[in-house]
């Protein structure tokens, strides 16, 4: 199984932040769409970077005047993003070795989307439960 | 709390296709103790099951056994089957809300997604699906011509559908026989002379799709000798890394098989396989219109952040003589009258089953999607049972929040009716265990699985319609 697998069935609309957009801003986008990082883009929706939740928790904890700034001053700069085509069960190990709970998946330098360890450890499960399914069966109609 | 879904009022659901996502989605809704419903399901086809009976291999028939439990959803006292019935042709969507509180799409991804190379549309290079639905007897195809005059045939992909295809072509006459597999392609077959398939994997050997047991079965073949090149199935350093690192016994294995085929003397079989990776096709050649070759491009991985191996090109070319090409790179979904599509993806738009509106992105009352047009084409036929119950499980939720349609016509006995307007030759479930009998009954007479039916006027007459 493949990324865009996980991607096909999360709706062609992929929530972004822009770099100059307050932290405030994204907070709410945040809680309006219930999603836990956006992906900051330029205006030709090439990422620049991401923000999470947990970025800004951090931030918050010593950063009174914070929910003011701009984003481009918190998002991680150094992006880890995957294609379409990418198989799932190495993404899952990346994703977890590297503790990433989302992942921008890039087409050429555009983003195509973001999938979130939630979606991937889902689709992980829906393809072995499948699997043990089929055996399942095989087993029965072998040994009635 | 609604009132559908009781014995006065039962929650009534079209699902839309009859392969294994439309019974599994069938299944669930019909077994919920706490709720009534009908579920009547279509099919553009007479007979049910799908791919399980046009794309499963004829020669992999314990696979098929999947059908029983097909079998069982449909005996439920609530499932209806309408076959040879299309939507879109015989019934629009303004006529299923007319008549269902909610349906469901489950119409598999139906087209072969295109190389994108020069001359991939010549005489002699076929989509691997059109083959697949040749040799098994789906009625669209029966018509279908393949040019197996030529003695050398390239295969592109190696996903379990590219094994499919080279085994069937690499299989000799005598095994075929004893399969389910259509009679007049059988006798194409027959007089095939086929003796080498090339089955050609843009990446290295650890990532190709195919699944063990079915790479295993393709080099122990009676009447075919496999090869590979050795420097081909070699572990190059970035795919032993991933491998190592994710523990992947499973790649370890299929990379050990291969290994075993490169290091294989010929047995002096009367065919022979070879198995090629790190190759891309970059033009189809040809002559007066008919492919005689293909020129391929070698690669070489590259690692992308994510941790996944990706193939570039290295620049490096060579030509590969072959009159005869299959394009096995993967399926794509079709496009369904008045049912949103995300182009990008090949797929329903959805947001986990739920079909959305594209202008607000908010979902559509009503309609719903499970299967490969949902998600695309991934995993293997039982993939779709957990596929199927997260959609039906967000069918549940929406009706308790009385989000269902209001149809004006929500009898059994309405639809029925329009049915039988628009499409006289409709077969029942009846209908279909009655040509199964006769399939099953002629396969018995000359030791075969079943003989199938492929024409839909020998179908009705065999039913005496």
């Amino acid at each position: 199984m493949n990324i865009e697998h996980v991607l096909a069935q999360k709706g062609g609309q992929v929530y972004t932040a822009r770099p100059d957009q307050t932290v405030r801003e994204v907070l709410a986008q945040l809680a309006a769409h219930n999603i836990g990082a956006l992906v900051v883009v330029d205006d030709r929706v090439r990422p620049l970077g991401i923000i999470s939740e947990r970025d800004i928790v951090r931030a918050a904890v010593r950063d009174e005047a914070l929910f003011g700034r701009p984003v481009r001053q918190l998002m991680t700069r150094d992006l880890i993003t995957a294609a379409p085509g990418d198989d799932l069960r190495v993404v899952a190990h990346t994703m977890t070795e590297r503790r990433i709970r989302h992942l921008p998946v890039v087409v050429g330098d555009r983003l195509a989307g973001i999938v979130s360890i939630g979606d991937v450890v889902k689709a992980q499960r829906d393809q072995y439960e499948g699997e043990i399914d089929m055996l399942e069966a095989r087993v029965a109609t072998e040994h009635p | 709390m609604s009132q559908i879904g009781t014995e006065a009022h039962p929650l009534r659901v079209a699902v839309i296709g009859a392969g294994p996502t439309g019974f599994y989605a069938a299944e669930q809704l019909l077994g919920r103790k706490d709720l009534v419903v009908d579920v009547d399901m279509y099919d553009r086809l007479p007979t049910p099951y799908g791919l399980v009976r046009y794309g499963v291999a004829p020669d992999h028939q314990k696979i098929k056994s999947v059908t029983a439990v097909f079998d069982r959803t449909a005996a439920h006292p609530r499932f209806r089957f309408f076959g040879n019935v299309e939507y879109g042709r015989h019934l629009t969507l303004d006529d299923l809300t007319g008549h269902y509180h909610q349906l469901v799409f489950c119409t598999g991804a139906q087209t072969d997604r295109p190389l994108g190379v020069p001359g991939e549309d010549l005489a002699g290079s076929y989509p691997a699906t059109e083959f697949v639905a040749w040799y098994n007897g789906h009625p669209d195809y029966t018509q279908h011509r393949f040019d197996l005059e030529q003695e050398v045939a390239a295969v592109v992909g190696v996903g379990n559908v590219a094994v499919d295809v080279a085994r069937i072509l690499l299989r000799s006459t005598d095994e075929l026989a004893r399969t389910d597999i259509a009679d007049y392609a059988l006798e194409t077959l027959r007089e095939s002379r086929v003796k080498e398939v090339h089955m050609l994997g843009r990446r290295g050997p650890a990532q190709a799709a195919f699944t063990n047991p079915e790479i295993q079965e393709l080099a122990e073949l009676p009447h075919a000798d496999a090869t590979a090149l050795p420097d081909e199935v070699q572990l190059d350093e970035l795919s032993q890394g991933v491998v190592e690192r994710t523990r992947d016994h499973t790649t370890m294995k299929k990379v050990e098989i291969l290994q075993g085929v490169a290091a294989r003397a010929p047995q002096g079989k009367p065919r022979r396989l070879v198995l090629r990776f790190l190759v891309s096709p970059t033009e189809l050649l040809g002559r007066n219109q008919h492919v005689h070759g293909m020129r391929l491009v070698r690669n070489r991985l590259e690692a992308t952040s994510a941790g996944t191996l990706v193939a570039r090109s290295t620049g490096e070319v060579e030509d590969l003589p072959a009159g005869l090409v299959f394009r096995s790179v993967g399926y794509r979904g079709v496009p369904l009258p008045g049912v949103p599509f995300n182009e990008k993806w090949g797929v329903i738009l959805n947001d986990k089953g739920r079909v959305l509106d594209p202008e607000t992105q908010e979902p559509r009352k009503g309609l719903y999607t499970a299967g490969w047009i949902k998600r695309g084409p991934s995993g293997v036929i039982g993939t779709n049972k957990p596929d199927a119950a997260e959609t039906v499980a967000n069918m549940r939720a929406d009706l308790e929040q009385d989000l269902v349609l209001s149809p004006d016509h929500p009898q059994a006995e309405a639809v029925a009716a329009l049915v039988r307007e628009r499409q006289p030759h409709a077969f029942s479930y009846a209908d279909w265990r009655t040509l199964n009998e006769i399939e099953v009954a002629r396969g018995r007479a000359a030791g075969r699985p079943r003989v199938k039916f492929t024409r839909v006027e020998e179908m009705l007459a065999a039913l005496g319609r």
